[in-house]
């Protein structure tokens, strides 16, 4: 019995340390690449700097090919996010208002208070706060309204094309690649 | 202990990095990464204090569920490794303004503190209503192509040079 209950309590505590430890590997990471600086992200929304670009896209790619070979293997299941265009494209409108605002996003704003920066912890984190609580307040209006238009569910682009995955894989990190090299023979 | 103590590394580095955290995250946790719910948990979270239980009944809360989770901590460790990063480098540095807003706007705080408020408010918002930010579907949603995220991202991205170039041309003065 005792024991039963040690074992459970086990494996609650672990995705919570597996979570501390990627988020410090990954804090680290976003710090060491200049993105945890409204300065770099601003740079990239002006498109002066396109530290945030490469980063992105190099980590997609890496990801991209890695997380799709393990589901080939059978070690991993994709987890897509069901979405709608309601969702997506309003969303996504509204996140990007406030990104160019803020300067900061809720990854990278945990980062910029790691590096010192008082108006992402005092302004920044606060707003995010309340923008989150107002959703939640509105969140029974909008669930069987907008946020249903146009719904497509957790499809992928494979399944969407119903092609094997590496028919959309390799050409989706050929052009990204190709994206990236652009982007360093135009000196950017 | 060399390249630890550098201020910066290459943006590709990083990212191939980011990429292989990816993958770790999917073999042991059978989670992409991703940041924002924890916010919107936190906030429900700072809200049942002053208004007690009856908060965690509202549909939103029910479906994220009011509790500190791997996301949370993983949240919590961006922050403790930027920084150690930042400690490491000698990069860090307590600051109310950043420097490209101190050259448009001045350093006073205050200006600063509101207009963060104000940008934080439109993305915590836009970020539930999409279901995402940018590492769930900038990153996480992107690598596996899925169809929400490549969505949300265009949309999310596209923002950037309209809405930076209003920035630009309003604010900085084109400059």
């Amino acid at each position: 019995m005792s024991r039963k209950r040690i074992t459970a309590k086990e494996n609650n505590l672990s995705p919570l340390a597996w979570g501390l430890a990627f988020g410090i590997v990954f804090g680290f990471l976003l710090q060491k690449g200049g993105v945890t600086k409204y300065d770099v992200i601003l740079g990239q929304l002006l498109l002066t700097d396109f530290t945030v670009l490469k980063i992105i896209l190099s980590a997609v790619v890496t990801g991209m090919l890695g997380i799709y070979l393990m589901k080939s293997l059978g070690w991993v299941k994709l987890q897509p996010k069901s979405g709608s265009v309601g969702m997506n494209v309003i969303g996504g409108l509204i996140f990007g208002v406030g990104f160019a605002v803020l300067g900061y996003c809720p990854g990278t704003i945990a980062g910029a208070i790691g590096n010192g920066f008082l108006d992402a912890l005092v302004g920044g984190v606060i707003g995010i706060w309340i923008g989150a609580g107002l959703f939640a307040a509105m969140y029974p209006k909008l669930r069987n309204g907008i946020l249903t238009i146009g719904d497509y569910g957790d499809v992928t682009v494979p399944r969407l094309l119903k092609v094997n995955d590496w028919f959309v894989v390799i050409p989706a990190a050929t052009l990204i690649i190709i994206v990236l090299y652009w982007l360093e023979r135009a000196g950017l | 202990m060399g390249l630890l103590t550098e201020v910066s590394w290459s943006p590709y580095a990083v990212g191939i990095a980011i990429g292989v955290l990816s993958w770790l995250s999917f073999l042991i946790l059978k989670k992409p990464l991703s940041c924002s719910t924890s916010f919107a948990s936190t906030s429900g979270m700072i809200e049942r204090l002053f208004r007690g239980k009856k908060v965690e009944q509202k549909p939103y809360y029910q479906r994220i569920g009011l509790k500190i989770d791997w996301q949370w901590m993983l949240v919590l460790g961006i922050t403790i490794g930027s920084l150690i990063s930042a400690l490491l480098s000698g990069d860090f540095a307590l600051k109310w303004v950043p420097a490209l807003w101190l050259l448009a706007f001045g350093d006073t705080p205050l200006l600063r503190l509101v207009v963060a408020t104000v940008g934080g408010i439109f993305m915590g918002f836009g970020a539930r209503w999409a279901d995402g930010c940018t590492s769930g579907h900038g990153i996480s949603g992107t690598l596996q192509l899925a169809v929400s995220s490549w969505i949300s991202d265009f949309l999310l991205h596209r923002r950037y040079p309209d809405g930076a170039a209003h920035f630009q041309s309003d604010w900085i003065g084109g400059g």
